[in-house]
């Protein structure tokens, strides 16, 4: 337990109990610190924009003011999501070779690929017919650069008849529906990357694409809460309740679901016992104690859960201050948690040795490629993406066009 | 009433079939062909690898920990200092039991100090206490339906025909998914080259007629190496067979490790 605390604020050298392979005995995990953000940032594009399909799909209308915002928070995180792959990669220069000569077997070799389709087939697609019209009345009405930016991504077309219009509703909706299933594969298959490793009992599990997807969608509800509700403060404007009470809501199912499938995961794990299973004891007593009963239990679900039921049992008897700052603590907890849940796999897997005899431990230097430094600023990189994307596109001085998701009026 | 079988169509289908076990080594000898064209494995020229494949047997009863074969490894194969190895031995001492605990065996100890390269200290153990000590070199495990394979997201690391399990090192990316899969730890991240090693078998020597470097140091011939597809006259490999019956390391994997042990105890893993 000590020694996780001190791993993260002092150096010390690698320490190894027990017994581990020569080739494990090295100071850090193969996998570090990016290797965590991967399928972090990776699941709160997939969350994300399965919350703003909730709008498009499943019409609930009580989210429409987070549609776009989930969106762009969809892209932003999208445009960084392979950031953290390609600076560990011990050649980057060659990472075109996974598109160029894919190895069909490997779930690595379709990433490339899964994220070119979501990114051009179906994210920035879906947005561009989501925005044409406005793109069309901004590019008329707003001069200088930014007058540019908007000419360019009309992409020549201004045609705003009723029947092209209706043309964008509908494609829109159709991107939506293919949306939901790539937005599954691209995050259930990074959920492949580690539960098709049978060589490591922490990782080699069927249902491991399932807690990916589902752990996804909740890290994505909640981050769209937060850019929410930090937006709105910025901009000195009052939140919607009707529309925050409703992502807290599916925050809070979502959260059942995915706590409930990572708890029979759990229960499998400890009543069978399996090789390798005195091991993980070690691993959840000591190495990984704070941010597997601290940060992913505690923080990340338990109180979550008991404040967002809490809300949903009580439901408007809460004064309306408390309801805002509870569900924003939330999902600021929720965020945290399954940062600690990615942390807990990847690194968990890996302190480990495979000869199930011995634990390594893990120093996360500030500096260097796997550094806390580099953490911070690939964590903090989608974030001003976002802000360039809501200044150029949700920006309060931009006319709106009175152009719903739906092309009708909200009710 | 039509029949499904008729002569016409088993003799087409009679015919696909003798038509794909023709064309299976054409394709085994293409594949051969393209390998060697288009992959840097170190092989010598005019190398078949198709006439070939290779076995490693390891009598774990002969093993001293002497640590030649890791120095020879390193020495022959340029391995990296510090915690890098292609082969290593491990050394496990398995205690007598506490009287009256009840149990056969005490907790195994396993150590490997720099991968055995310059032998073992003293067991930390009173030579009266313990019950079995045993060295068990370790190495690439050969497997015939190989993780490391199977994951590598470019095709870097393929199986050769003759059986090894080679990377292409101008062609790794160094993401390092097929360290993470395989069950063995025989793999690591060069810090120098930024790509995946693991033993090769001696590639450029097996190529060339020689044994790898580590069969051919081993003072006890702890570790037979030996070509299923050209055996030699009293052939070791079939006298190992002959000798002992033979283990692998983790079968439960599936993955049917070409790298034979005899001796060994369930404490191995």
């Amino acid at each position: 337990m000590t020694s996780e605390v001190t791993n993260i604020v002092v150096e010390v050298l690698p320490r190894f109990e027990g017994y581990v392979y020569p080739n494990e005995a090295t100071a850090h995990p193969l996998w570090g610190f990016l290797i965590v953000l991967y399928p972090y940032i990776t699941g709160l594009v997939a969350g994300a924009f399965i919350m703003a399909s909730l709008v498009r799909v499943f019409k609930v209308k009580a989210l429409e003011p987070v549609y776009r915002l989930s969106l762009l928070t969809a892209l932003a995180f999208l445009l960084c999501a392979t950031l953290p792959l390609l600076f560990h990669l011990g050649h980057p220069e060659r990472c075109y070779e996974i598109m160029m000569t894919p190895h069909l077997t490997s779930p690595m070799a379709i990433f490339g690929f899964v994220y070119a389709w979501y990114l051009m087939a179906v994210l920035l697609l879906e947005l561009w017919f989501d925005y044409r019209q406005d793109l069309v009345e901004w590019s008329k009405t707003t001069a200088g650069f930014k007058g540019i930016i908007y000419r360019i991504f009309t992409v020549g077309v201004t045609d705003v008849s009723p029947p092209a219009l209706a043309l964008d509703v509908k494609m829109g909706r159709i991107l939506s529906v293919v949306g939901i299933p790539s937005a599954f594969l691209l995050h259930g298959y990074v959920g492949f990357i580690f539960g098709s490793i049978k060589a490591n009992p922490w990782w080699g599990n069927a249902i491991m694409p399932i807690i990916f997807i589902l752990s996804a969608i909740v890290s994505g509800i909640a981050l769209c809460v937060f850019n929410y509700m930090v937006l709105t403060w910025i901009r000195r404007h009052t939140v919607e309740m009707r529309c925050l009470d409703t992502m807290a809501m599916f925050l809070f199912y979502a959260l059942l679901v995915d706590a409930a499938v990572e708890g029979l995961d759990w229960i499998h794990r400890i009543y069978a016992a399996e090789e390798g299973f005195s091991v993980m004891q070690t691993m959840i007593r000591e190495k990984l104690f704070y941010t597997l009963n601290l940060g992913q239990a505690t923080i990340g679900t338990l109180v979550p859960f008991l404040l967002l039921g809490s809300l949903q049992v009580l439901r408007r008897r809460v004064p309306e201050i408390a309801r805002r700052r509870m569900i924003f603590a939330s999902a600021a907890m929720i965020l945290i948690g399954v940062l600690a849940m990615r942390w807990n796999v990847v690194i968990g897997g890996q302190l480990f040795s495979k000869s199930l005899r011995g634990v390594m431990g893990y120093k996360m230097e500030f500096a260097g490629v796997e550094g806390w430094f580099m953490g911070i600023l690939l964590l903090g990189l989608p974030f001003v993406i976002l802000t360039v994307l809501v200044k150029l596109f949700l920006s309060e001085r931009l006319p709106t066009s009175g152009h719903t998701p739906h092309g009708s009026s909200t009710t | 009433m039509n029949t499904r079988f008729n002569r016409r169509g088993a003799l087409a289908r009679l015919g696909g079939i003798l038509a794909g076990v023709l064309a299976l080594p054409i394709a085994r000898t293409a594949r051969a062909a393209v390998q060697r064209v288009f992959v840097s494995s170190g092989a010598a020229r005019g190398y078949d690898p198709s006439k070939h494949k290779w076995l490693m047997c390891i009598d774990v009863n002969k093993c001293i920990g002497c640590g030649l074969c890791v120095e020879a490894c390193k020495k022959e194969n340029g391995v990296p200092e510090g915690p890098y190895f292609r082969t290593w031995i491990e050394r496990y001492i398995i205690p007598k039991p506490k009287p009256g605990s009840g149990q056969t065996r005490g907790e195994t100890l396993v150590d490997c100090p720099n991968g055995g390269m310059h032998g073992f200290p003293e067991p930390p153990l009173p030579r009266d206490q313990i019950e079995h000590s045993f060295f068990v070199p370790k190495l690439c495990n050969l497997c015939e339906h190989s993780p490391c394979v199977q994951v590598c997201p470019v095709g870097a690391t393929f199986d050769a025909p003759d059986g090894a399990v080679l990377i292409d090192p101008n062609y790794c990316i160094g993401c390092g998914f097929c360290i993470q899969a395989c069950p063995y730890g025989c793999r690591f991240l060069s810090p120098v080259t930024k790509t995946a090693e693991k033993c090769t078998l001696c590639y450029h020597r097996i190529t060339r007629g020689l044994k790898p470097a580590c069969a051919e140091i081993c003072p006890t011939q702890a570790r037979i190496f030996g070509d299923l597809l050209n055996p030699v006259p009293d052939d070791p490999i079939q006298k190992f067979y002959e000798q002992n019956r033979v283990q692998v390391l983790k079968p439960h994997l599936g993955t049917a490790p070409r790298v034979l042990y005899a001796g060994l105890d369930k404490e191995v893993r």
